[in-house]
């Protein structure tokens, strides 16, 4: 692997930056492998990753159907956040904060974090009551939030209206200073680097068609647009595409895709300091370094694995955005696009074993599964590797649906989030 | 936006309505008679498929009725839709192939 730094960068400058070589091996799949990891968005090629560096392993292959981080670690709106109410969820995303605020350093490779806060906007007293709320238990457990008033927010994000005679008034927020953004293509591409170099092979263009038994139930293998692959583990971390892909093994899930959408703006000056989220009227900003407003917007209600969804969304979204930050009345928006997130009834993700021995599944991450990157990819990686669960995802499995144990955080946020 | 045939109605935009999601699912008649795994099954775990769904949708900002439709999640191209309380429809590959198109 080409090492990245000033000396690096100044030497291929001298050589006219001809000397750069393809930063992972293409390569075609082999017959076997130890483990298969299906999915080759940020989380799985991570997963692949610390198989490879925290685990010792090497026989591993990274199988996706198109390209690299071409699905949702390419739709989302990069928000890095760890202000969850309950103590499993909160545990879970501060673990990827922790590992996000030293990746770029691990892979050898500028991920872009940028931890320039997250603004969360209250509007209604409930609203007020349920961030204050949040703010107390994350505190409790050691993570960074704190309650702002209406004049204190916009202090710190100046474009925020905080006059009372908008529809629903700023009465305050709560803010994580260690949030932040980060590049989403970077970190899918930094893990394929790094996981590459550790000898992980990277196969795209390559469809799951079938998961292979034997009579005892365990897994065998797959079969793929490129051929049969032998192996003994299966990881699937594919998102939107969860109950299809286990559904090949006779897996029911309790998840629901639906089509998440974002959009940007032309770019900009640097216009906006933070992030600001505001789960009431719905409505999600930062600026990009490139200098275009990134919004999220809503799912549509409807299952669907289109990658589209209705206007009547991003227009709602827009409303709030203007009405919140009425400088931006006049951006034009450049492009809009969906993602196909995999909803659970709770909002809380599944990084668990299945009833099938060697059959592994990281999913239900919905709408916010990017901000849980390398703490996802690193505990799939472990419960993969040691056949068990790290405590921090013990509980994040899909037997809570029928044992009852929710971590609720939909109810806790009454939104998606 | 979607166009959704409300059975009563008739065309109307998709902001009209709210999808109920899949149809078709019988609540077992007697909760306590069932497994924890059954039980499971019926609240939370779903086909999710791609391909033809059989879902509700309610006309809610209209008669307020709810209707079954079958749809390709693909395509988002509704097949048709159908009363409460009829059986899932048999979908001949023909409109199938319309739906997925």
């Amino acid at each position: 692997m080409q090492k990245f730094s000033a000396l690096s960068l100044a030497r291929q400058a001298i050589g006219g930056h001809l000397g750069w070589k393809p930063q992972w091996r293409s390569v075609a799949p082999k017959p076997a492998y130890d483990i298969v990891i299906v999915g080759g968005g940020g989380h799985g090629l991570g997963t692949a990753y610390y198989l490879a560096r925290q685990h010792g392993l090497r026989n591993i292959a990274v199988i996706e159907r198109g390209w690299l981080a071409g699905g949702n670690t390419a739709r989302n709106t990069t928000i890095i956040r760890s202000n969850y109410l309950f103590d499993e969820s909160s545990s879970y995303y501060e673990h990827s904060l922790k590992l996000w605020e030293n990746l770029s350093q691990e892979l050898n490779y500028n991920v872009m974090f940028s931890q320039r806060g997250c603004l969360m906007v209250a509007h209604t007293v409930h609203d007020v009551q349920s961030f204050k709320r949040h703010v107390h238990a994350n505190r409790l457990n050691g993570i960074d939030n704190e309650w702002l008033t209406a004049e204190e927010a916009k202090e710190f994000c100046p474009p925020l209206n905080i006059s009372p005679n908008i529809r629903y008034p700023v009465l305050g927020a709560s803010l994580q200073r260690r949030a932040g953004t980060a590049r989403h293509d970077a970190v899918a591409w930094g893990f394929a680097r790094a996981a590459s170099d550790l000898g992980v092979d990277i196969i795209e263009n390559c469809e799951v068609t079938g998961i292979m038994r034997a009579p005892t139930g365990e897994v065998t293998g797959i079969n793929t647009t490129r051929g049969d692959i032998r192996t003994g583990k299966i990881g699937v971390s594919v998102a939107g595409h969860s109950s299809v892909v286990l559904g090949m093994a006779g897996i029911r899930l309790p998840l629901q895709s639906n089509p998440l959408q974002a959009l940007v703006s032309e770019p900009v000056k640097p216009a906006f300091p933070t992030i600001v989220m505001s789960n009431t009227i719905h409505a999600y900003i930062s600026q990009s370094d490139k200098g275009e407003m990134v919004i999220g917007a809503g799912t549509d209600s409807y299952v669907s694995y289109t990658q589209r969804g209705g206007l009547h969304i991003p227009a709602h979204t827009l409303e709030a955005i203007c009405e919140l930050f009425p400088m931006f009345r006049r951006l034009r928006m450049l492009r809009s696009w969906g993602g196909i997130t995999d909803n659970t009834p709770d909002r809380s993700p599944i990084t668990a074993k299945t009833s099938i021995p060697g059959l592994y599944v990281n999913c239900g991450w919905g709408t916010g599964g990017f901000k849980a990157t390398p703490g996802a990819a690193n505990l799939f990686a472990w419960t993969i590797a040691r056949n068990e669960p790290h405590p921090i995802n013990a509980p994040f499995t899909i037997e809570r649906f029928r044992d009852g144990v929710m971590i609720d955080e939909a109810a806790a946020a009454a939104v998606a989030h | 936006m979607l166009l959704i045939r409300c059975p009563y109605c008739g065309d109307r935009a998709e902001i009209e309505y709210a999808n109920a999601g899949e149809a078709h699912i019988v609540r077992p008649a007697d909760p306590m008679a069932v497994s924890d795994e059954e039980w499971a099954q019926y609240l939370y775990m779903r086909d999710n498929p791609k391909g033809l769904i059989a879902e509700r949708w309610r006309h809610s900002h209209g008669c307020g009725r709810f209707f079954n439709a079958i749809r390709d999640t693909r395509t988002d191209r509704f097949v048709m839709t159908y009363e409460m309380g009829q059986p899932r429809p048999t979908i001949d590959s023909e409109a199938a192939a319309e739906a997925a198109r």
